[in-house]
């Protein structure tokens, strides 16, 4: 079972490939170019994870599409390659700890007031919070995170947001569920609203949704425009415009 | 074996504003002077457009902050707690390179006020014995408002400071801040424009018989050319500020404003990835030879000075001294000693409104964009009846606009479909009231030196102790009254508030609240209450000075630079006038 490797819904391609289509007749193409663009979801599919194993990176998956869902709304984490940010931060001096201070004694149950106080870096945060997960979600409906239903996989992290999946029965002594998942939470959020450069955020469609100009950073008459919706879409770090 | 450098009049350790303020100020005598600075060189280049403009590095992964790597705090709430290390930042952020925390800050420039410099005076006439908390331990600065306005002065000359002017030797001016202390000479530049939620509030107060008035800006609302011959554009509102180095050569930094002039001078010259972490003292004690740091190969090397200034984070200041064993450290159970006391933090908190028919665009910004009032700082409302001293500005900026930070409606999920949903109706639909409140310093609030965690050079870190004052919570409780009010009257869809609580505790981490520390090794007329004389000059060590917000005896209710600038010049002049004449204690004990 472990070794499966999970199905993502269909759904999430679908959107993805709306929007590709969506961006190029924003740059005046025309639909026949269409079958020469690969999909967000295509490209995700393609991805070479270089740090997640392939059973975590089907966790991330699907546990980012969850996070933040593709709708009507807009577009969700696999949309926008929230996964490839993560696993992209997890090899950064953030991802393995290297700005922090990481010298013992170590207090792991100390208050929250404290903020982060475990004995390792962001990388094994994650790889012991997914196999926990797993574990946590084997127990409780016999598969894998990635496998359970939509409706599941949603009481799974709540379970872990609120605090009562018990990584203790594990035999973790250091890092509790709550944690792991607010941590996941922020990196998701993170990923789909930073700069595409750092490989979420993909074609800026985050942005685009709450209407965030990005890297625009020149605003002098527009200070002194008031309540009126600022017309242009978003630019990036290398000059990419959506 | 330890290397040694060639003798230099003046080592400055640290270079961010006020170490570049000495420099100048020193270089210009004709000294020779050296800087050391721990983090790397940061140059204009590195921060052209478009590099700041990301959110995530900036702000979330603190691209030019001090890493706990390399020096770390530990935190606890009183004396008998275990302290445990910010391991990763939160509470408050240090800038870190050339250019400190002056690269970094959203370039407020607001001042104390003359009340805030004779705080203890003003509790001893407007307070009865026993009316306040008996841990509070108040003290008046030990220089006067005539005294150190003109050095403040010639600060927001050098930042080319833009904003309206309340008080002009004395004379109320229309629009400004009546209760600011009397300017020697109005601002350089007039104010920056207001965003949607500065004119908002700005109306709101005024309808309300308030007094608002635009904040005091470090970014130039103009073309503008410093004292220092020094250039500066005019801010474009990039929306990148608060956490960014400027891709706009507007807001002052000490790269802007002061070092590219200083490096012009042959008698200056300055080393980076150098970490000081001991000033030497001769045999006697009373007096230091220089510094010993190590540098980026690893090696220690011994620079010997006949001046050291220390000019680091106010913090560092007070581990640096601690470290070097310079000054009896404070003990909170027989308040002897003075190197740690009347350590301080500073308030923040407000109230987010959320407006779904108006569109704030809250990219097109500056960080010291906003309307603020004073009517509630300390002494312009009597506050005996109330229960406490103090004071706080109220105020709407618009610090940056980058989605992250955005805050989201009340109530709504934190993920799934709903929290973006709510993402969408939130962003740029939001503004805040925000409030800056002044900390008073208390017998139990200190810092001293860890016992059990050291950095990677083995030296001790510098432990905090400290909690929330029940005196300014209560305070905070008045100003969360007079927020609402301002709230109700701007009449949002639905608002909500983060003031803290009578029973709030401090949060070391993950939350952001300031890096407005102060206090640690203060300045004062006794050399048994304070580790400064009054032109920062140790009372043990004469030829030892110290620059920061650790000079101060408590926490005021605005932003710290203008009077950690004010008070670097006005050192430097007692260096400049006295000191070199005629070396020794400017002051008697």
């Amino acid at each position: 079972m472990a070794n499966e490797p999970c199905r993502i819904g269909r759904r999430p391609f679908i959107i993805g490939s709306l929007i590709g289509i969506a961006s190029l007749g924003m740059k005046g193409g025309v639909s026949s170019v269409f079958a020469a663009v690969p999909s967000t979801a295509d490209e995700l599919k393609q991805y070479q994870p270089v740090f997640f194993t392939a059973e975590e990176w089907q966790f991330m998956l699907a546990a980012c599409d969850r996070l933040i869902p593709s709708d009507r709304e807009g577009p969700g984490a696999l949309d926008t390659h929230v996964p490839v940010f993560i696993d992209k931060q997890m090899l950064t001096p953030y991802g393995k700890g290297e700005d922090w201070y990481m010298e013992g004694p170590f207090d792991s149950h100390a208050s929250l007031l404290f903020g982060y106080q475990m004995p390792f870096p962001l990388q094994v945060l994650y790889r012991k919070g997914i196999s926990l997960t797993n574990q946590y979600s084997r127990i409780k409906y016999n598969q894998n995170f990635c496998d359970l239903p939509a409706r599941m996989k949603d009481a799974v992290l709540t379970d872990l947001q609120k605090n009562v999946a018990d990584f203790s029965q594990f035999g973790e002594a250091d890092l509790n569920a709550g944690y792991f998942f607010t941590r996941l939470l922020e990196n998701t959020k993170e990923g789909y609203l930073a700069d595409p450069q750092y490989g979420g955020n993909k074609n800026m469609a985050a942005w685009k949704m709450i209407n965030f100009p990005g890297a625009r950073a020149s605003f002098p008459q527009w200070i002194k425009i008031h309540n009126v919706k600022y017309p242009l879409g978003p630019v990036s770090l290398s000059g990419e415009q959506a | 074996m330890k290397k040694i450098n060639d003798a230099v009049d003046v080592i400055i350790v640290g270079l961010g504003w006020a170490g570049s303020i000495m420099g100048i100020e020193l270089a210009q005598a004709g000294l020779k002077v050296r800087a050391l600075e721990r983090g790397e060189d940061r140059l204009n280049s590195d921060y052209a457009y478009p590099k700041p403009a990301d959110e995530l590095a900036f702000t979330k992964r603190h691209k030019i902050m001090q890493s706990p790597h390399d020096a770390a705090f530990t935190i606890r709430h009183n004396a008998s707690e275990t302290a445990l290390p910010m391991r990763e930042l939160g509470a408050f952020r240090l800038g870190d390179g050339v250019g400190g925390a002056g690269l970094h800050w959203t370039g407020m420039i607001t001042r104390p006020t003359p009340v805030d410099l004779k705080m203890k005076t003003y509790a001893d006439e407007h307070f009865k014995r026993g009316e306040l908390d008996e841990e509070l331990r108040i003290a008046d600065f030990p220089v006067s408002w005539e005294e150190i306005e003109p050095h403040m002065d010639f600060f927001d000359k050098v930042c080319g400071s833009s904003g309206e002017t309340g008080n002009l030797r004395g004379v109320i001016q229309q629009g400004g801040d009546p209760f600011e202390g009397a300017r020697s000479n109005p601002f350089p530049n007039k104010p920056l424009e207001d965003s949607l939620n500065a004119t908002l509030f700005r109306q709101a107060t005024q309808e309300m018989g308030l007094h608002p008035y635009s904040m005091p800006s470090a970014a130039v609302s103009v073309p503008y050319t410093n004292p220092y011959g020094q250039q500066i554009a005019p801010c474009n509102y990039c929306g990148f500020c608060q956490f960014y180095s400027c891709l706009n050569y507007s807001k002052a930094s000490p790269q802007t404003a002061i070092l590219d002039r200083l490096k012009q001078f042959n008698n200056f010259d300055y080393k980076t990835r150098a970490n000081v972490i001991r000033v030497e003292k001769h045999a006697d004690g009373k007096t230091a030879t220089g510094v010993t740091y190590i540098d980026e190969n690893g090696d220690e090397v011994f620079q010997p000075a006949s001046i050291v200034i220390l000019s680091t984070f106010g913090l560092n200041n007070v581990r640096l001294l601690l470290n070097s064993s310079i000054g009896k450290p404070y003990n909170p159970i027989t308040e002897e000693g003075v190197i740690g006391r009347n350590y301080t933090h500073q308030y923040g908190g407000g109230f987010t409104l959320f407006f779904d028919n108006l569109e704030f665009n809250p990219f097109a910004t500056a960080g010291p964009t906003g309307t603020v009032i004073s009517d509630y700082g300390t002494g312009n409302v009597e506050t005996a009846q109330l229960g406490f001293i103090g004071g706080a500005k109220i105020y709407s900026s618009q610090p940056t606009g980058t989605p992250m930070a955005a805050a989201i409606k009340k109530g709504a999920p934190s993920w799934g479909s709903g929290w973006k949903k709510a993402l969408k109706e939130s962003y740029g639909h939001s503004m805040g009231v925000k409030l800056e409140g002044s900390n008073m310093a208390t017998r139990g609030n200190y810092l001293d030196l860890d016992p059990v965690y050291k950095d990677r050079f083995g030296m001790p870190l510098l432990r905090v102790t400290y909690d929330y004052v029940q005196n300014d919570l209560r305070m905070l409780q008045y100003m969360k009254e007079k927020m609402e009010a301002i709230t109700k009257h701007l009449n949002p869809t639905q608002y909500s508030h983060n003031i803290l609580k009578m029973d709030s505790h401090f949060a070391s981490s993950p939350n952001y609240v300031n890096t407005h520390n102060a206090g640690g090794a203060i300045m004062g007329d006794n050399p048994r209450t304070s580790a400064l004389n009054r032109y920062l000059q140790s009372w043990d060590v004469h030829n030892l000075f110290v620059m920061g917000a650790n000079a101060f005896p408590q926490n005021f209710y605005a932003n710290p630079s203008a009077m950690v600038a004010g008070l670097a010049y006005w050192s430097a002049k007692a260096i400049r006038e006295q000191y070199l004449k005629n070396p020794g204690p400017l002051v008697q004990a």
